[in-house]
């Protein structure tokens, strides 16, 4: 199992470089991901989907998909590209420490 | 990581239900993994962008042996209908957008859709009977041209 290390601690992450554990991750670990991503500064906005992100998994154990994040996040889908131009929910998911969302749409 | 695609040209080629989704799917699956993605709407498949017609994308039950019903059933009067309304509300269940509603996230997720020249000029139809999201009517000729350097989808 790969791992990385984030903020001092070392977590396990798939492949891909998600999260294997949600429990491991913790707040101060997202910006150092999202440099990673490709996002050098985590707004408001951005923070905004992550946390959703993070309470949608809580509550339904997955994560949620791109449509479901544009109809209920409060941030529409224009402005989730512009966010996270590699991909919303994915990159999301990545940054919020949960698994990679597997809706197909 | 292994090899990665980074970008899609998806062709939707029919005016059918079951002949639009699965080239919409495909191109909202690939925004959705970061991947670039363009739409070219030729022949029938224009109707997908066609403002007055995109709200009445039907099933097709003729020549239609997925749906397991007799040939002669799929051609009774209304069978389309009622059978595109069943599936309209098994995808409502499922949350799968409408089409139009589709097409607009679609576009939203900066995907590029376009129309056929050829098909346009066939069918008679200009930039203004499109919805606004699409960005032109390309030739096959800029078709390939936007297509460069990535994969090609034909459905």
């Amino acid at each position: 199992m790969p791992t990385a290390t984030y903020a001092g601690k070392n977590v396990d992450v798939t492949e891909e470089g998600f999260f294997t554990d949600p429990n491991q991750w913790t707040e101060d670990m997202a910006p150092q991901i999202a440099v990673a991503e490709g996002i050098k500064e985590l707004t408001g906005r951005h923070w905004q989907v992550i946390k959703f992100m993070r309470h949608e998994y809580e509550e339904t154990g997955t994560g949620p998909t791109v449509r479901v994040l544009g109809k209920t996040s409060g941030v529409t889908i224009k402005e989730l590209y512009q966010l996270f131009p590699s991909g919303p929910a994915k990159t999301a998911a990545k940054i919020a420490g949960i698994p990679k969302p597997r809706g197909c749409i | 990581m292994t090899a990665r695609i980074e970008k899609v040209s998806i062709v939707i080629s029919k005016g059918s239900l079951d002949g639009i989704y699965p080239g919409l799917i495909m191109a909202n699956g690939a925004r959705a993994e970061g991947i670039e993605a363009n739409l070219f709407f030729t022949f029938f498949g224009l109707d997908a962008i066609h403002k007055a017609r995109h709200e009445h994308i039907k099933l097709a039950t003729v020549g239609n042996p997925g749906l397991h019903l007799a040939t002669w059933v799929g051609g009774l009067p209304g069978i389309s209908s009622v059978m595109t309304h069943y599936m309209a509300h098994k995808m409502d269940q499922l949350d799968i957008p409408s089409i139009p509603e589709f097409v607009e996230m679609i576009a939203d997720t900066g995907a590029g859709l376009y129309g056929c020249k050829a098909s346009a000029d066939l069918f008679g139809l200009t930039k203004d009977d499109l919805i606004d999201q699409v960005k032109d009517i390309i030739t096959v000729g800029e078709f390939y041209d936007l297509a460069a350097g990535g994969e090609i989808i034909f459905t």
